[in-house]
């Protein structure tokens, strides 16, 4: 047997092909240049607009504040890592309620219309609802009954009520991953005697969640910056920390702490978002320009 | 004399008032080779789908090995299990490897362990000539590769009647020999099958007897020699001719 010639000549390139790698270079050239100057006039918009303005002094000394930013960091940090244990919880109950929701609502057979129903309404009951209104009803109202005889810290009833709102998104979310998978494969599971629940466990589950992933993560960044809402039941995470060092410092910069923080806990996944979704793209289409 | 492996009577399925099928009567002995032709539309699909419960039959009965599987009483789920069917578009799990994809109904119906059923995968593998693609997922396999996977899907589990739905009709030209062989390969071993095909070819090559379905019903059935030969039926005539031309 003959192997592959070890050099293999560089074949020549026609004078067409020349042509036209030349003038797309000329093109890159000048879409660069381009760039380069709409970056230019942007920042000497913004420099003209935002810090030629006559109180730029004066925010920049209660917003952009050097020591301010540096003294409250620690306890704004702190509050910090209440939200992420918050979005540690929240983020796992939200799968699992979300996927149960989406299970129940795919239920085919009128015994279970009941589930069903009680499912649809969950969903339009808390898709409706503006999450701060179930943030106090859920912290301040669940408590009032007193029906738990020790006191359950504000964070909890945050947890709760985050898994309650964004279950119904996210269950929504699953369900349209789940009716997107093509019956064909359904029909084969079921051919092969697999019963209804495996099925949807082993076949129909799995291929709609990697449907739906950037959706699901696009949710997950929401919910990122939403555990910041669980201060208003009390809890001192990294909003509250803020809003306690403002106070303290007659001065907003810890605000300015506090979103960056969520920005650079955002950044990450937005990037690991856009990775996947054009990873499944060039999947999809292989080798294709447009 | 034991039961049949599959005997239909007066089956009838129609959708939206369109009569699919209008009373089929139909025989499967143990080891037959069962080739349904007919124009498209003529219900051989449908007829197929009735028989493994993936359509509700109007009318009429199906047994299944002298078992009434028309009862509502008895459980769909372990009839589809003894009946193996091969789809036209393959439709494999693209989410598993091809070896999960052939011991799923081992594992997860028959429950067998995951080590016996990969044992028993990977040789069946072997036998349709695919051991080497056992890791690698249904997308990366050619069509012909897809459809030898999907019919080892099928008789993992050792199926009673194997039903194979225009199994190279999604197929280029140079790879349905691949699969036809296959299934020379199971017939010779003894299988059950009954076909929808439009291979007239290897209809007359390797089925024991060939029905010709026409707007829902049998017209005329007998061995390839007396169908394709001498086809009494004036429509079954006309229906061969156009694959004559």
């Amino acid at each position: 047997m003959t192997g592959p010639p070890l050099l293999r000549p560089v074949p020549e390139v026609s004078p067409v092909e020349l042509q036209r790698r030349a003038y797309r270079k000329r093109q890159g050239a000048k879409s660069v240049v381009i760039s380069l100057i709409s970056t230019l006039v942007l920042a000497a918009i913004v420099w003209v607009v935002v810090l030629n303005t006559p109180g730029w002094a004066r925010v920049q000394e209660s917003f952009f504040n050097g020591e301010v930013f540096v003294a409250a960091l620690p306890r704004v940090w702190d509050g910090f890592l209440l939200n992420l244990r918050v979005l540690a919880m929240a983020s796992v109950a939200v799968v699992l309620v979300a996927l149960l929701l989406a299970t129940i609502r795919t239920l085919q057979g009128p015994i279970w219309l009941p589930l069903r129903a009680l499912a649809a309404g969950y969903t339009d009951l808390f898709r409706g609802i503006p999450l701060i209104i179930v943030l106090y009803l859920v912290g301040f109202g669940i408590p009032g009954l007193q029906l738990i005889p020790f006191r359950v810290p504000a964070e909890i009833w945050g947890t709760i009520a985050l898994t309650l709102t964004y279950s119904a998104y996210v269950s929504e979310v699953f369900r349209a991953g789940i009716e997107a998978v093509h019956p064909a494969q359904r029909q084969a599971a079921r051919s092969l005697g697999l019963s209804h629940a495996k099925t949807m466990r082993l076949v129909v589950v799995p291929q709609a969640v990697r449907k739906v992933t950037p959706a699901l993560m696009n949710d997950f960044v929401a919910l990122q910056k939403d555990v910041g809402l669980i201060s208003i039941l009390g809890a001192v995470d990294a909003v509250r920390a803020a809003q306690i060092e403002t106070a303290a410092f007659f001065n907003f910069t810890p605000y300015v702490v506090a979103g960056l923080l969520f920005v650079l806990l955002a950044i990450p996944t937005i990037r690991l978002t856009d990775w996947y979704t054009a990873r499944v793209r060039a999947r999809e289409q292989v080798g294709g320009i447009v | 004399m034991s039961d049949p492996v599959l005997r239909l009577d007066g089956v009838r399925k129609s959708f939206d008032g369109h009569d699919v099928l209008r009373g089929i009567d139909l025989v499967v002995e143990q080891g037959e080779v069962v080739a349904l032709i007919g124009a498209s539309g003529s219900g051989k699909s449908t007829l197929l789908r009735t028989i493994n419960l993936l359509e509700r039959v109007d009318d009429g009965q199906i047994w299944l090995s002298g078992l009434d599987i028309t009862d509502p009483r008895v459980n769909a789920d372990l009839i589809r299990a003894r009946i193996g069917v091969v789809f036209q578009q393959y439709n494999l799990f693209p989410h598993m490897t091809v070896l999960e994809n052939v011991t799923i109904a081992m594992r997860h119906v028959q429950g067998r362990t995951r080590r016996d059923a990969d044992a028993a995968g990977l040789e069946l593998l072997d036998r349709v000539g695919l051991g080497v693609k056992a890791g690698d997922h249904p997308d990366r396999l050619s069509g012909g590769q897809q459809q030898r996977a999907a019919i080892a899907r099928a008789i993992a589990t050792s199926p009673e009647v194997l039903l194979l739905d225009e199994i190279t009709s999604a197929l280029d030209p140079e790879l349905v020999t691949e699969v036809l062989d296959l299934v020379r390969t199971l017939a010779a071993d003894g299988s059950t099958i009954v076909m929808a095909t439009h291979e007239m070819a290897f209809a007359r090559d390797v089925a024991h007897r060939v029905v010709f379905l026409d707007a829902g019903l049998i017209l005329e059935q007998g061995s390839p020699a007396e169908v394709f030969r001498f086809p009494r039926e004036r429509r079954t005539q006309e229906f061969l001719a156009r694959f004559r031309a």
